[in-house]
């Protein structure tokens, strides 16, 4: 027995089949069960942990249909429209379900109806049937008033009036059952009924192309594994081709024979077709993965969804031309990406700003896209490099003295320099409307040694930081 | 074997992307060209060491060669993330105040050398680049004489330019072409203005001949290494920028006809 905490006391939150024949129920008080059954072993409930069970079910559910929504605390919603003959018929589908979580040694109850509200009202009490379509309101209109799942108060009123089950509910004029239940139980009689369709929404969204293969044996091998992704890109790219589309981001999922359900994404930054280049993708992420990819057992279905798609032109394949580099470069990007993040794989972006930090951006290579406006050099005809090639992400601070001599040294990181070249200041007043920092001034020094730093003074405070160094 | 380095041979000569991969690249600086027999071999492994003090010349000489190398076709850079934190990052502007294209450079962050490593054989197979920076920091253990191998015959055989960026390092024996040590270089006292890049760099290593120590100014108008004692800018010498396979293409031409 299970025990859930409710406000200030503990009540029956879930019963065995031993327990609840010795006359226990669900809502009960715990120390009125355990007045009733000294000898009775209770589990504290722990409500986190069933909802993880319960998302793993939804997992291993996704192989039926791609659209699985939760409905908490212990239901799954599963839309099979049209799925049904690949299972040989409905009630086999719903027979194989039942079969397979029983088999895992779940208690389960299933039925199938045209509405998820007839469906729930029916596997509560009606475990394993199938409804017809057209034939919901003959089967749920003989079920209890509790099958609506409705809150207590209202239950209790329809026990009160006499109102046992849902046929008899239907029966009142809506405007008494509004009147006294407002419309949104009248709307839930009506979905119960299949006289109205309450939409479901599903756990993850639906993928636009899919191509998956089902092994009657698990597998478990690379090899394998790779030459069935290799072939299900093939299928998806072959769908992909007549819309003329390409993928931008697919996902591998992997169902274990266990019921673990491990899902892999890679992205593109360009649509992509190629079945090659796909499981190249794969491949690389697969290999850099910091768990691995655990077959167990084996996997015994693997599907592969392309579930961010853009349009693709057909290319023709040219080597070595500017498109055909592009390409090639396109895909290093996304195998690098895949294997490294794509956070990791960058390309410079110009900023329109005067504020020479902040000029130029790092942005994932893979969504980064053409620059907006071209790069603007600062340097005359003949002029050095005004902006330095290194620059710190923090400017460091440093001191500088001035020796007797009239010479400047520069402290900075623990030695001493003498600058024997000092230009500046170009000064740069902060954009106003983005932050309140003061005016700075830029300097360019050179050091004995001919190396070159940018530095920066904080027309405020007089700070000097080093910005950066030059080539 | 006889065969082998024969059918490498008739390959070179009839494949014009191949013979534009033996061609080398000049540097533009006199001295220096002429020690290397006319300029650095495009696909092969160059290592640019940078003594203390040192990283942003020797940055500035790697992204210069690099550049010059990749002929117009973009670049990966990749660099470990400590190099960022204890040197700087690399800035697109220095990029475009150098003369080179920041929009043909890809940065990569590298956790740790390894990564980076992996990163650039996987990059070195792609021909579509020109060249692979690579800018490591101290001696990492993953880079050991097999590593170095790998990348000269990754390099060698897609023809892109491997460049190892060293700072921090000591020198241990590797497969590298060419390896140079590269320091900045003082301006001239009488001169008043703020010169071009300039930078000492020692040839230490040469597969094909001598080495030498050589004062490099980098010219950012023309993308090329220019001897300062020399050709004070008098005059304009052969182009950085152009694409290496114009001349072949005339050649074909004259063929035909």
């Amino acid at each position: 027995m299970v025990a859930g905490r409710s406000g200030n006391t503990q009540l029956v939150a879930a019963l065995d089949r031993k327990a609840s024949a010795l006359g226990l129920y669900v809502g009960q008080p715990l120390a009125n069960a355990r007045a009733m059954v000294p000898a009775l072993r209770v589990v504290a409930e722990d409500a986190p942990a069933d909802a993880k069970l319960l998302a793993r079910i939804a997992d291993w559910c996704d192989r039926y249909t791609p659209f699985v929504a939760l409905d908490p605390p212990r239901g799954l919603l599963l839309d099979v429209s049209g799925v049904g003959h690949l299972f040989d018929g409905e009630q086999a589908l719903l027979d194989r379900i039942r079969a397979e979580l029983r088999r895992q040694g779940f208690a389960v109850r299933g039925a199938m109806a045209s509405t998820a509200l007839a469906a729930r009202a029916l596997a509560r009490h009606r475990d394993g049937c199938v409804v017809a379509p057209g034939d919901e309101s003959k089967a749920v209109a003989p079920l209890p008033i509790e099958a609506l799942d409705l809150d207590e108060p209202a239950t209790h009123a329809f026990r009160r009036a006499g109102l046992k089950t849902i046929g008899q509910a239907a029966g009142r004029k809506r405007a008494e059952l509004t009147a006294r239940f407002g419309s949104r139980l009248v709307y839930m009689i009506d979905t119960a009924l299949a006289r109205a369709n309450a939409p479901i929404s599903p756990r993850r969204p639906l993928p636009d192309y899919r191509a998956e293969r089902n092994f009657a044996e698990p597998v478990a091998t690379e090899d394998i594994i790779r030459q069935t992704l290799l072939a299900l890109a093939g299928a998806l790219s072959e769908l992909l081709e007549k819309r003329g589309e390409g993928a931008r981001r697919l996902e591998a999922v992997f169902f274990r024979a266990d019921g673990i359900v491990r899902r892999i994404a890679v992205e593109a930054g360009a649509p992509l077709r190629e079945p090659n280049a796909m499981v190249r993708l794969f491949h690389e992420k697969l290999a850099a993965l910091a768990d691995p990819l655990d077959p167990g057992f084996g996997f015994d279905l693997i599907r592969l969804c392309a579930d961010r798609i853009g349009r693709a032109e057909a290319e023709a394949q040219q080597l070595d031309s500017d498109a055909g580099r592009e390409r090639e470069l396109r895909l290093l990007v996304d195998r690098l990406a895949a294997r490294f993040g794509r956070d990791r794989i960058l390309a410079f972006h110009p900023c329109d700003t005067n504020i020479p930090e902040h000029a130029f951006a790092l942005l994932p290579a893979q969504h980064a896209g053409p620059a907006e406006r071209p790069w603007k050099k600062l340097r005359g005809a003949k002029e050095a490099p005004r902006r330095p090639l290194r620059l710190f992400a923090r400017p460091e601070r440093l001191g500088l003295l001035r020796a007797v001599d009239g010479r400047y040294h520069m402290r900075w990181r623990n030695t001493q320099r003498l600058l024997t070249r000092i230009e500046g200041p170009e000064r740069i007043a902060m954009e106003w409307w983005r932050s309140a920092e003061p005016t700075r001034d830029y300097y360019r020094v050179e050091d004995e040694n001919g190396r070159r730093f940018w530095l920066c003074r904080d027309a405020q405070s007089g700070q000097w930081s080093v910005q950066g160094g030059f080539a | 074997m006889t065969a082998n380095i024969a059918l490498k041979h008739l390959e070179t000569v009839l494949n014009p992307r191949r013979r534009a991969e033996e061609t080398p690249v000049p540097l533009g600086h006199a001295g220096a060209d002429a020690v290397l027999g006319g300029g650095l071999k495009r696909a092969a492994l160059h290592e640019v060491f940078a003594p203390a003090g040192h990283e942003s010349a020797a940055t500035g000489f790697a992204a210069c060669l690099a550049a010059r190398l990749a002929a117009n076709r973009s670049m990966l850079w990749i660099r470990q993330d400590y190099c960022a934190l204890e040197f700087g990052e690399l800035a697109a502007t220095g990029l475009l105040e150098l003369g080179l294209a920041p929009a043909r450079v890809l940065v990569m962050r590298a956790a740790q050398a390894e990564d980076g490593l992996r990163a650039a054989l996987e990059a070195l197979r792609c021909r579509a680049l020109g060249a692979v920076v690579i800018e490591l920091c101290g001696n990492p253990k993953d880079l050991d004489l097999t590593a170095s191998r790998r990348l000269t015959l990754a390099a060698e055989e897609n023809g892109v330019a491997a460049l190892m960026l060293r700072f921090t390092a000591r020198i241990e024996p590797g497969s590298a072409q060419t390896r140079w040590r590269v320091r900045a270089a003082p301006s001239p006292d009488e001169e008043e203005n703020w010169g071009q890049p300039r930078i000492e760099a020692e040839l230490l290593r040469n597969r094909q001949g001598g080495t030498g120590c050589w004062v490099m100014e980098w010219s950012c108008d023309d993308g090329i290494f220019r001897d300062p004692a020399t050709d004070r800018g008098a005059v304009v010498s052969a182009a950085g920028d152009r694409p290496a396979p114009a001349a072949l293409a005339k050649e074909r031409r004259t063929a035909a006809a």
